[in-house]
């Protein structure tokens, strides 16, 4: 079977656009996608759109209302913060199946502001407060503090993926936040939910990126110098865990998906060059490096420690700024981190440039619980 | 005369008997042992129908990991220990930590807690409703 590739694609600046309706700034991405690529909506075959805050409200076609309606197929998709990835991943599958050759992927997403989670009312009283945390940042602050009880990971080393994460951002004009965050601004920021402080929770933006999707006959067609070749792609759900019903598991559904995406790329955690993860808190990050292989588990703390993956280190994981600082649009994520990996791949980062990239992971987790992985590879 | 209004159970899988405790109730899959919250056909982890037994679940077990909230949403009062306890013979249960400071530097991970049962902090329902839930607290 043959490889798919990513031959355009772009990403909206991430802030906050209350004035503007999903399927404007949806759409704004998607053209941008387009030109990128140098084709039009006219070439387009499908398009897959992720979209989770406005799930029954067909924000694909409503993106085609804007940009031109040519009557293609529109699937809608809701995956929690996996949706972007998924609607990514579906487009592929379309491709890979040998129904299309050019497909449009469209993720955005309108936020508001706030915190996200709690316990649901349900029937009854509120249980918030009173049955514990279901709030996000308290979810992950719990997860986090299970790598402490196993290996005595820290508050501070915590609070290190922040500084990291902030001071990458400084070099993405793309990011909502381009500021530097030193540690003690860190540590000492609000408490949100202990050992998780403002400065450690992903932001709340609005935002859209799309990514245009080739066939490998097409790609060669249309002459593929900037094309980013999928190497894999891979969405699993989680397995039964003993602790699942009160505590979401992010690591075996992550470890799962990483395993399959190594293994139908037919490379190694040591050949990846670059990494945009799901930093949605500061705890979430250190969970991951051993989750995907960077490291061995238990030494994620020192990972951090070591600079490992910071820019210019052995694996720099989100050089983008992650969603601690470009921010969190939760539909359009997955398809943001596709955008970020890709222009390292084509040698067009910028300052944050990661020299000599030639493999590239993309991960997002939909709590609940979802796991995209992709493997992009540079071409020629 | 009308009888006292009793309080109703927080979440199904708290059980007031008329004449007894109350108790965490667990759906036990008599086949491969996993323990559920609340009555189910399926076993979700070895997928066998219609083996799940009732178990009254222990009140006494070990605090797995927690976060200390302080900011929630607007009415909750903060701050408040959210708490992922292992209860002892199986069931994993979430709830708040009571009677302990909180302050990560006096709440150790694997300390014995026990379940208490009480009021829902003065929570109503719209019927006016009142409310038993269950609490964790430090056990010696």
């Amino acid at each position: 079977m043959s490889d798919v590739y990513v031959i355009g694609t772009d990403m909206i600046r991430f802030g906050r656009f209350p004035e503007k309706k999903v399927e404007d700034i949806g759409a704004e991405a998607a053209l941008m996608a387009l030109d990128d690529a140098g084709l039009g909506i006219r070439d387009m075959q499908a398009l897959y759109c992720g979209n989770l805050f406005q799930a029954n409200g067909m924000v694909g076609q409503r993106i085609l209302q804007e940009i031109g309606q040519t009557g293609i197929p529109v699937v809608n998709c809701a995956n929690a913060c996996a949706t972007g990835a998924t609607a990514f991943r579906d487009a592929w599958m379309s491709i890979k199946a040998g129904i299309y050759d050019l497909v449009l992927a469209v993720g955005v997403e309108q936020m508001g502001r706030g915190l996200l989670g709690g316990t649901g009312a349900g029937k009854g009283i509120p249980k918030e407060g009173l049955l514990g945390s279901g709030t996000m940042p308290a979810v992950f602050a719990e997860a986090g503090m299970e790598h402490s009880r196993k290996y005595g990971t820290t508050f501070e080393q915590f609070a290190k993926v922040s500084v990291k994460n902030h001071h990458h951002s400084t070099m993405n004009p793309k990011a909502m936040y381009q500021k530097e965050t030193p540690l003690e601004e860190v540590m000492n920021a609000e408490m949100i939910s202990y050992p998780n402080t403002k400065l450690m929770c992903s932001v709340n933006v609005d935002g859209a990126a799309a990514a245009v999707l080739a066939s490998e006959r097409k790609a060669r067609e249309l002459g593929w110098k900037r094309a980013v070749r999928i190497r894999a792609s891979v969405l699993t759900s989680d397995p039964w865990q003993e602790r699942d019903l009160v505590m979401p598991d992010v690591n075996t559904c992550t470890r799962m998906a990483a395993k399959q995406a190594y293994e139908m790329a037919g490379v190694g955690p040591q050949d990846i060059n670059l990494v945009e993860l799901h930093d949605c808190f500061a705890t979430a990050e250190i969970l991951h490096y051993e989750n995907l292989g960077l490291c061995k588990d238990g030494e994620a703390g020192q990972m951090i420690d070591s600079g490992a993956t910071a820019l210019g280190g052995k694996v720099p994981v989100n050089v983008s700024g992650g969603l601690l600082s470009k921010g969190h649009p939760l539909g359009a994520t997955g398809i943001a981190n596709i955008y970020e990996v890709s222009t390292h791949l084509r040698g067009e980062a910028g300052t944050r440039q990661v020299q000599g990239a030639k493999l590239g992971m993309t991960h997002v987790i939909g709590l609940g619980s979802a796991c995209a992985i992709h493997i992009l590879e540079k071409v020629g | 005369m009308a009888e006292p209004k009793r309080p109703l159970p927080v979440v199904d899988f708290l059980k007031i008997p008329p004449d007894g405790e109350p108790y965490l109730e667990g759906h036990k899959c008599k086949k491969c042992g996993a323990v559920f919250l609340g009555a189910r056909a399926t076993c979700s982890k070895c997928f066998t129908r219609g083996e799940l037994q009732s178990t009254r679940l222990s009140n006494r077990g070990t605090l797995y990991v927690y976060s200390i909230v302080h900011r929630t949403f607007p009415g909750i009062e903060v701050p408040y220990v959210s708490a992922v306890v292992d209860l002892e013979g199986g069931g994993t249960v979430k709830g708040n930590l009571i009677d302990v400071e909180p302050n990560p530097e006096k709440i150790k991970l694997g300390m014995p807690v026990e379940v208490v049962f009480k009021d829902a902090l003065g929570r109503k329902d719209k019927e006016g409703n009142s409310y038993l839930s269950y609490f964790f607290r430090p056990a010696s």
